[in-house]
């Protein structure tokens, strides 16, 4: 477990940093850099602390730690792809419109 | 057509065939033959057809070509034949098919309700008498299924699920913003007339086949898309 530990941790830093730099060069907004940051100091955590997520299930009533691990990783997948999705919808809307602009403009008249 | 309806169109109302066309260069031909003999002005949209539609479409000096670089699908065709016979002052707009399975000599009856008795839309439709020779599998599975969705998923309450041929004043158009990309633009645009408690009409027209045309996944796909904008918006 020891040798696990220690590569997830140098691996989360290494993401951290990276999102640290991306704030700095003002890439994402401040919401999601504080999502993204909490998200993986949680995961650091329960690699070091286990025994903590046993607790929590334990407080919301689910058996297992890890079921509450596999729990919230598929919400917060499923909450991504959602995201995902809309953003979608919004860049095809966007294409459509630039696509439009574009014919109107260039009309082949009599 | 009434003769009042001659009267108001010969008096200068003016009125704009659109023609979304996506690879329609064997068809869009004898389309737009029959057209030119009638007084509309006409809008062809092509849909970056990978064929010589744009080219054919080029050759009628009297039609508005207007040109998709990025194939975007025929409600997005429509919407942008929409704003571009709006901007050049359409008084009505028509909704028409490029491959010839709608008759020209029909624009004037799905006119006629808005001329004549101040509709605000009218939708075509193949169920209404006239005799459209529709295939069974769809006349008898496809289209109640599809009227069923309309009904409860939108509250449409028309005998043609999916009517392509369709007419409408220029504020409907207006206030009608095609945002339906695909081919779920056709149970957007009715939804919306009926949110909107617009003056709706249906009239019989004629439908001829070809051996090609929507199938069953074709439908899906539009439902996909009905349901994916109810959660998306």
């Amino acid at each position: 477990m020891m040798y696990l530990q220690i590569l997830v941790t140098i691996f989360i830093v290494f993401i951290l940093l990276k999102l640290f730099l991306q704030k700095q060069k003002n890439k994402i907004s401040l919401l999601s850099f504080l999502v993204w940051f909490m998200l993986w100091l949680a995961v650091l955590i329960v690699f070091w602390l286990p025994d903590m997520t046993s607790y929590l299930a334990a407080w919301l009533g689910i058996g297992r730690g890890a079921d509450l691990v596999v729990y919230i990783s598929i919400l917060v997948i499923f909450y991504m792809i959602f995201k995902i999705f809309v953003r979608l919808n919004k860049i095809e809307e966007g294409i459509t419109k630039v696509v439009r602009d574009d014919a109107i403009k260039n009309v082949k008249e009599e | 057509m009434t003769s009042e309806t001659e009267k108001i169109i010969s008096n200068g109302v003016n009125i704009f065939v659109v023609i979304p066309a996506y690879n329609e260069e064997k068809r869009i031909r004898q389309v737009l033959d029959d057209l030119s003999l009638l007084p509309y002005k006409v809008v062809v949209v092509d849909d970056a057809s990978n064929d010589r539609t744009a080219e054919i479409v080029a050759q009628y000096s009297k039609v508005s070509l207007l040109r998709h670089k990025i194939n975007r699908d025929q409600g997005a065709a429509l919407q942008t034949g929409n704003q571009y016979a709006l901007a050049k002052g359409a008084d009505i707009i028509v909704h028409f098919d490029g491959d010839g399975q709608f008759l020209s000599q029909e624009i004037k009856d799905v006119l006629a309700p808005i001329v004549d008795d101040d509709y605000d839309i009218v939708f075509g439709s193949r169920f209404l008498s006239k005799q459209s020779d529709i295939p069974s599998f769809k006349k008898n599975i496809i289209f109640p299924l599809a009227r069923l969705v309309n009904r409860i998923f939108l509250g449409i309450k028309t005998s043609d699920p999916q009517s392509g041929f369709r007419a409408m004043t220029r504020e409907t158009a207006l206030r009608i913003q095609i945002e339906q990309d695909g081919k779920a633009h056709c149970s957007e645009i009715m939804a919306k007339a009926f949110e909107y408690k617009l003056r709706i009409k249906e009239v019989p027209i004629t439908v001829i086949y070809h051996e090609f045309g929507q199938g069953m996944g074709h439908g899906f796909k539009i439902l996909k898309d009905i349901l994916f904008s109810k959660i998306s918006k």
